[in-house]
């Protein structure tokens, strides 16, 4: 009985999850008239007007490309510069290695607001305003502390014999690191992956400062939808699920991975 | 685990150093100069001490951000840390239940900030919110843009939707780390549920309910973009925290130096916190880890 | 590339010096004679690079809370930061 109980429980708070995200496909599926006039809480008349809309309007597809070239390089970034320094915090004791660890994570926890400005100017002394590099680099700043870190947990637990078995058999370090410790540690590296690729997708305030046409997150985008054309909720609303996909199909792959990776505390 | 001492380990270190200083040291200097200076454009800028500082801290709609910040965060805790253990008890072991609550739960946290404001704008209007609209209903007379009460509820609702997944899933990775023996333990001494919770899930659960405390705290006291969209810091400034009021000075109004001071001051109130969140996590990692 | 957005001043510029100086001299000394952690009036087990950062931080809120609270000249804080520097890193 208790177990059923507690069932029920969990199907109220999922129903109440859902409901908003369920509410905005509901306008998603309407046009904007039918939106303002009619109250429906499943929509009656189904239009894909919406999604065709953006599908079809480069400003608005390219926003999708933008934030996806942009993430995946800060990813690509993040894993291969935290991967030998998280290597190093596993392994070895060295000069300043603590505080160069608290070092890190405070950058982690370092309101983006306060560098706005300096990045701004940073990137256009380089002339990198509006290039994907410029977001994917300014992401570092909170995407590589966290990826030692969660990379160094998953390290730790990996013991220091294999590292010293493969010594003996004669491998060098760059051969044991990429041919037998990554494909040990990949579990780890798949979460990593999956944390920074989801702090730099949802983060707007860095990217939107950054970009003004050629590299503008789909986020900013719709930002810019709501003040300049008098609201279409309906289209505004497809634009927020399209933001949904990718992250849902992201969890969908690693589900089996997260509750490892979150057991490690490291997120 | 007993640690080489190598100092050529920096080697491998640098990499992470180079890309995080750039980003990170070089701003910072910039913000520190930019505090001490009166900037009317390029090439022109006169030193003015500390004055920046004295304005910043004598500003009384900073304190009350402050304020109003400290007690967002006081209140996003007190919510979100029972109710994401709650959560977490009762998820399912096992069985094919288990993906898809994983996935269900995690959803909101894998959703872009300011969309999250979005979803909340549709959710909660009066007009046209199935929220906003049964709340009227009930004869409430719901509207956030008008009302602070009703701004500060849609915004910690918002917030508790969006975060208390990522507490339900630190704590129910503590919860999986118990072995079954402990139950089964429990079981035979006829310990009941309230006890079971007591003395066996929640001790247990300490070190991932810490990190989840401080994250959780670390994160609300940076929130930008979800009150941002969804509100714009308002009605008057009733909505509006640390963040909102650093973008709206620095980016708004142009002001680079009071906006570097406040900066500065802001960082150093993260970096207290950090510093004691770092010494809590190290306390937790050298007691029994769960 | 020029330097001139960062908006150097000679004051900040000397207190950047000063920081890394700080720093540099830091790691040599650790370099030459590691240092042991121990436990001070602070109640907390620290390395001398550690109550560094303890007094470098409080010597930063020492400053804030002098501008805040008083119209004293700012020479005042500095001179009740270096003491403080000096009790953290003798007893902290």
């Amino acid at each position: 009985m208790r177990i059923r109980k507690s069932t029920i429980g969990l199907l109220i708070y999922l129903t109440l999850t859902l409901l908003p995200i369920y509410w905005m496909l509901n306008m998603s599926l309407r046009t904007n008239a039918d939106i303002l006039e009619n109250f429906a809480l499943i929509p009656l008349n189904i239009t894909f007007d919406n999604y065709i809309k953006i599908f079809t309007d480069e400003a608005w597809y390219s926003g999708y490309l933008n934030s996806i070239i942009y993430v995946s390089i800060n990813t690509a970034i993040s894993l291969a510069t935290a991967l030998p320094a998280a290597y190093a915090f596993s392994r070895f004791r060295f000069l300043g290695d603590k505080h160069m660890f608290f070092w890190l994570l405070t950058n982690r926890m370092a309101p983006p607001a306060v560098f706005l400005l300096p990045f701004f100017q940073l990137y256009s002394t380089f002339g990198l305003i509006d290039t994907h590099i410029a977001v994917a680099i300014s992401h570092c700043l909170f995407n590589v502390p966290l990826a030692v870190w969660i990379l160094e947990g998953f390290m730790s637990g990996v013991p220091r014999e294999i590292d010293e078995t493969a010594y003996v058999d004669g491998y060098s370090f760059p051969r044991f690191f990429v041919t037998v410790f990554v494909p040990m540690i990949r579990t780890g590296i798949g979460v990593t992956a999956f944390f920074c690729f989801m702090f730099s997708w949802v983060e707007l305030l860095l990217a939107r400062t950054l970009t003004t046409t050629d590299a503008k997150p789909i986020a900013a985008t719709m930002t810019r939808t709501v003040s300049a054309t008098g609201l279409d909720w309906g289209l505004l609303a497809a634009a927020g699920i399209l933001t949904i996909v990718p992250g849902a199909l992201v969890i969908w792959f690693v589900r089996n991975y997260m509750a490892k990776g979150f057991a490690l505390g490291r997120v | 685990m007993n640690k080489i001492q190598d100092n050529r380990a920096w080697f491998l270190v640098m990499p992470v150093f180079v890309i995080v200083a750039m980003s990170a040291i070089i701003p910072l200097m910039t913000v520190v100069n930019y505090s001490v200076q009166d900037i009317f454009g390029p090439g022109n800028r006169v030193f003015v001490g500390a004055e920046w500082f004295i304005d910043v801290l004598g500003d009384r709609r900073l304190q009350e951000a402050l304020w109003r910040q400290f007690l967002f965060s006081g209140l996003v805790l007190l919510i979100e840390i029972p109710l994401g253990v709650m959560i977490a008890l009762t998820m399912p072991k096992r069985g094919w239940g288990v993906s898809a609550t994983l996935v269900l739960i995690a959803l909101p946290l894998l959703i872009p900030w300011n969309v999250i404001g979005t979803i909340w704008i549709i959710f909660t209007r009066p007009d046209i919110g199935l929220f906003g609209v049964i709340v009227n209903a009930l004869g409430l007379g719901f509207d956030h843009t008008a009302s602070p009460l009703d701004a500060w509820v849609t915004v910690m609702l918002m917030e508790v939707w969006h975060w208390t997944p990522l507490v339900a899933l630190l704590a129910y990775a503590g919860l999986r780390a118990i072995p079954d023996a402990y139950y089964q333990a429990a079981r035979i001494d006829g310990a009941s549920a309230w006890a079971i919770f007591r003395y066996i899930q929640l001790p247990k659960m300490r070190g991932v309910l810490t990190i989840a405390v401080l994250l959780r705290f670390m994160d609300s006291f940076l929130i930008y973009a979800e009150p941002f969209v969804l509100t714009g810091g308002g009605p008057g400034n009733s909505t509006t925290f640390l963040s909102i009021h650093l973008v709206k000075i620095a980016v708004g109004q142009f002001d680079l130096g009071p906006a570097a001071a406040f900066s500065l001051i802001y960082f150093l109130i993260v970096l207290l916190f950090c510093w004691l969140f770092y010494q809590a996590l190290q306390s937790v990692g050298t007691g029994d880890r769960a | 590339m020029s330097l001139e957005w960062m908006a150097w001043t000679l004051p900040t510029a000397l207190f950047f010096v000063t920081i890394a100086m700080l720093l540099a001299g830091m790691t040599v000394w650790q370099a030459v004679r590691p240092s042991i952690e121990r436990r001070g009036f602070l109640r907390l087990r620290t390395t001398r690079g550690d109550r560094l950062f303890i007094g470098l931080l409080g010597s930063a809120y020492i400053h804030l809370a002098w501008l805040g609270l008083t119209d004293w000249s700012l020479w005042g804080a500095l001179a009740v930061s270096i003491a403080w520097m000096a009790i953290v890193m003798r007893w902290g």
